[in-house]
């Protein structure tokens, strides 16, 4: 029963081997779908090319229904899997610092990787970027550590904050994504423009 | 529109392929995607090494070396992110994709491009640290596990880039 690594059925090593092999996925699906080109992953914010928005959401959906389905035929124990705990002010301020960085730099970070896997110079300048914001993060720890450390809610499920069942929430986010997907071969009709 | 034919993957079909992908990565290690934690362990790694008086002496770097035992580099997320070099570099060769150059709109100079990139990228990396994870980490991630944070950082994001989506068009469109 899953999660492996938890339950010791693979040891340490080769966890950090299979994920590796993990990265070469990541990478791998990133790339072939376009996430390499910052002026495709910008599209998003335009309408002209929503990519992102379908890997995005058909991978969260995937992934959620996945994870609700294994745990349905005990194959997974959900218990165990790690999920990030949420404070609220600090989550919030990431965000939006992130998203200013995204429409500015055009990459996040795993996506910057992808692109400079492949030579493209402005997402190495990106991720030299992303150094230096890291850097600043830990060496200013002190100016940040009263906000990171804010409104903490322990690491709470969207679902039972909503009072909604795992999979009643779940059906409604694939409708969402539907709805999404929608609009978002809408907007490229309406702003239509080349492959880049 | 679109003179020559697009040979990327069909987004729907790269979107499941990733879940999968996303879904293993739960399965075998109990723990999402990431890619900014990678950069935190080199960072913390090369404070170390350059300046380990001042890693010694300095709050944050004492207690992730409590809190992260051994050798910064020798984590989960570090072996992933040089895999998705490793799986990028391999999917660009197969589409004859690799090449050294800088992507901007006509509109803009490469060195108005790679200015912004620097700077984007400066906001990414404090934005990740204070959001405890990225895209991947924090909002693909967290929303496959159905976490809050996950839901709050994914609006957080990607409303912040639409709302500013306007000033910075010329970069872009």
């Amino acid at each position: 029963m899953g999660p492996l690594i938890v339950n010791e059925i693979i040891s340490q090593n080769t966890n950090y081997l299979l994920a590796f092999v993990i990265g070469i996925g990541f990478g791998f699906v990133l790339e072939a779908s376009g996430f390499s080109s910052s002026r495709k992953l910008a599209g998003m914010f335009y309408g002209y090319d929503t990519v992102v928005l379908k890997v995005f959401f058909t991978a969260a959906i995937t992934a959620s229904l996945g994870l609700l389905f294994f745990s349905l035929f005990g194959w997974i124990d959900l218990s165990l899997i790690y999920i990030n705990p949420t404070y609220l002010w600090s989550a919030i301020t990431g965000g939006v610092i992130m998203g200013a960085g995204f429409i500015m730099g055009g990459f996040c970070p795993g996506t910057s990787f992808c692109g400079a896997a492949i030579g493209k110079i402005d997402a190495m300048i990106f991720i030299a970027g992303l150094f230096i914001g890291v850097l600043i993060f830990t060496e200013g720890y002190p100016l940040f550590e009263k906000m990171y450390m804010a409104e903490f809610l322990g690491a709470p499920k969207v679902s039972d904050s909503l009072g909604l069942k795992d999979g009643v929430f779940a059906f409604l986010l694939v409708l969402a994504a539907l709805g999404m997907f929608w609009a978002g071969e809408w907007a490229e009709k309406k702003f239509p423009r080349e492959e880049y | 529109m679109n003179s020559k034919k697009s040979n990327y993957l069909n987004p729907y079909l790269g979107g499941v392929l990733l879940g999968l992908v996303l879904l293993s990565a739960y399965y075998i290690s109990g723990r999402g995607l990431g890619a900014s934690g990678a950069i935190k362990s080199a960072i913390v790694t090369t404070v170390e090494t350059v300046a380990p008086a001042h890693a010694e002496n300095t709050e944050f770097y004492r207690d992730y070396k409590t809190t992260h035992p051994g050798n910064p580099l020798k984590s989960w997320l570090v072996f992933e992110m040089l895999g998705v070099l490793a799986g990028g570099f391999l999917s660009g060769a197969i589409a004859g994709r690799l090449k050294f150059k800088v992507e901007h709109s006509p509109r803009i100079t490469s060195k108005r491009r790679l200015a912004f990139a620097l700077m984007g990228g400066i906001l990414f990396g404090v934005g990740s640290q204070l959001g405890r994870g990225c895209t991947s980490g924090s909002a693909l991630s967290g929303m496959a596990n159905l976490s809050l944070g996950g839901f709050i950082s994914m609006a957080a994001i990607f409303g912040t880039a639409f709302a500013l989506a306007w000033f910075f068009r010329k970069n872009w469109i």
